[in-house]
């Protein structure tokens, strides 16, 4: 009979103590970001797509060897390049990613010797079509200075 | 107050309007208070606030269509919805808001309350059953074992109120208590009972409040998790909003139920400016408190809400029963 009473006033006042804890919920601020109307600026560590990195002049870093290539386990990775007269580089002419199959692995950055690839920090991707999700990296990076 | 036909029609206008408006805007309280504590800031696109959320929401709920399964027993199917939302609108016939706004007092105001409110368990059984499915089966059984096991120790603490009162009339049950504080049912110090059990009885009834109107942690009826969505599962459109609201209307009856008992119904705590808004300042209160404690324990099993019924709140509200009836004997 003790216990009875015991469990019924001992369950009462946890039924109170968990009101307590939602009472002060109650007035403290909200946490949610709302989402189309403001974002989040990612973390240094977020790993978006693959980015071209460009040197001062607005020209991409890459020299071209194609490591990044070799490296990718989906072979996500198309590029080219040409040697224009007189100069001693090769000049990058084309970068596709296709990021249908990409994982995110990162071998590609991890693999470039000339630091001239790292992660966008983009994450609004979303697409009904296919080929939106075939990015030109040369062409991103030319709109990204406009 | 005379009941002519004008006085009918007003009332019943009234009384739909308040408790379609009631139902209409806890919806949005209840999401915004849920919101709050789960730290977001809930339904605020549409209107300040979010304020237009509830019309909008019954714009999109009537443009659906209503759908009536296939082998369903169509008159319960459809009666179902109408059955949940009527009881509450008929109960606002009796109650009183303040000693000049009532429809119509009667002199069994409690018994009529009770009788409609007990009808209530009849749409959830009626949708279940008539559904054709197996969930809304199952929470049709949960509802009346439910309806069964809380009717019980609400109606033993209300007769306590009533033995307290003598009388079944709310008005009185109100003005008995409306001399100060101390005069509540739910304290006990002064007014005709010296029972220090009363506070137990407004948990109890409380309690039962909670189990009745279907809410959490009592929803069994509709448990998600289990039961798709109980017996309502089968409802779209105006069907499922009827439902809907019913509930938010119950919600409010019960509120009432709960001020006018236990509360002082509009009877002003320091004896200031008695009158209405202290009967709804009590009734939104105790609805919040409703919307705070869905928002703050989880569902409880079946065995553990019939436990709850049968082992602890009958005999407990028995035992205060026998107690008051004792008191008033002595006093």
């Amino acid at each position: 009979m003790v216990t009875y009473f015991k469990d019924i006033y001992s369950g009462l006042i946890s039924l109170f103590i968990g009101m307590g804890v939602t009472y002060k919920e109650f007035f403290k601020p909200t946490v949610t970001v709302q989402y189309p109307y403001e974002t989040l600026t990612m973390t240094e560590k977020y790993r978006g797509h693959v980015e071209l990195v460009e040197n001062e002049e607005g020209k991409p870093n890459c020299v071209v060897c194609g490591l990044c290539q070799r490296a990718c386990p989906s072979a996500c990775i198309t590029l080219a390049g040409e040697k224009p007269e007189g100069e001693k580089k090769k000049v990058l002419t084309k970068y596709i990613l296709d990021f249908t199959r990409c994982s995110l692995c990162g071998s590609c950055v991890e693999s470039c010797n000339f630091n001239a690839l790292n992660f966008s920090k983009e994450y609004n991707l979303a697409s009904t079509r296919k080929e939106d999700f075939i990015f030109d990296l040369l062409q991103r990076l030319k709109d990204r200075n406009a | 107050m005379s009941l002519t036909l004008l006085n009918v029609i007003f009332a019943v206008v009234v009384a739909i309007a308040f408790a379609a408006g009631n139902a209409a805007y806890l919806v949005w309280a209840e999401r915004r208070g849920a919101a709050r504590i789960q730290r977001r800031p809930g339904p605020n696109i549409n209107g300040p606030f979010g304020l237009l959320q509830p019309p909008l929401d019954g714009i999109k709920l009537m443009a659906k269509q209503l759908l009536i399964p296939f082998g369903a027993d169509r008159i319960l199917f459809i009666g179902a919805p109408v059955l949940a939302m009527y009881p509450a609108i008929m109960s606002f016939v009796t109650i009183p808001f303040s000693d000049a706004i009532v429809a119509h007092n009667i002199n069994v105001g409690i018994l009529m309350i009770f009788a409609f409110a007990s009808t209530g368990s009849m749409s959830l059984i009626f949708a279940g059953w008539s559904s054709r499915n197996k969930y809304s089966m199952m929470s049709a059984v949960r509802a009346v074992s439910q309806a069964v096991a809380y009717e019980i120790p609400m109606l033993i603490t209300t007769i306590t109120v009533v033995m307290i009162a003598g009388s079944m009339d709310l008005m009185e049950i109100v003005n008995q208590q409306s001399a100060s504080i101390l005069h509540w049912n739910i304290f006990p110090l002064l007014g005709n009972s010296h029972n220090i059990l009363m506070p137990v009885s407004f948990l109890i009834f409380f309690t039962c409040t909670l189990a009745e109107t279907n809410r959490a942690p009592f929803d069994l009826g509709e448990a998600e998790s289990e039961l798709v969505a109980g017996f309502h599962t089968e409802y779209g459109s105006m069907g499922f909003g009827l439902f809907f609201m019913g509930e938010y209307a119950n919600i409010v009856i019960g509120s009432c139920m709960t001020t006018i008992l236990f509360l002082g119904g509009w009877s002003c705590p320091f004896g200031l400016f008695p009158g209405v808004w202290w009967f709804l300042l009590k009734l939104y209160l105790l609805i919040a408190t409703f919307i705070w404690i869905r928002w703050t324990f989880p569902r409880t099993t079946i065995y553990g809400l019939l436990n709850l019924s049968w082992k602890i709140l009958i005999p407990l509200s028995l035992a205060n029963l026998l107690f008051t009836a004792g008191l008033i004997k002595v006093f």
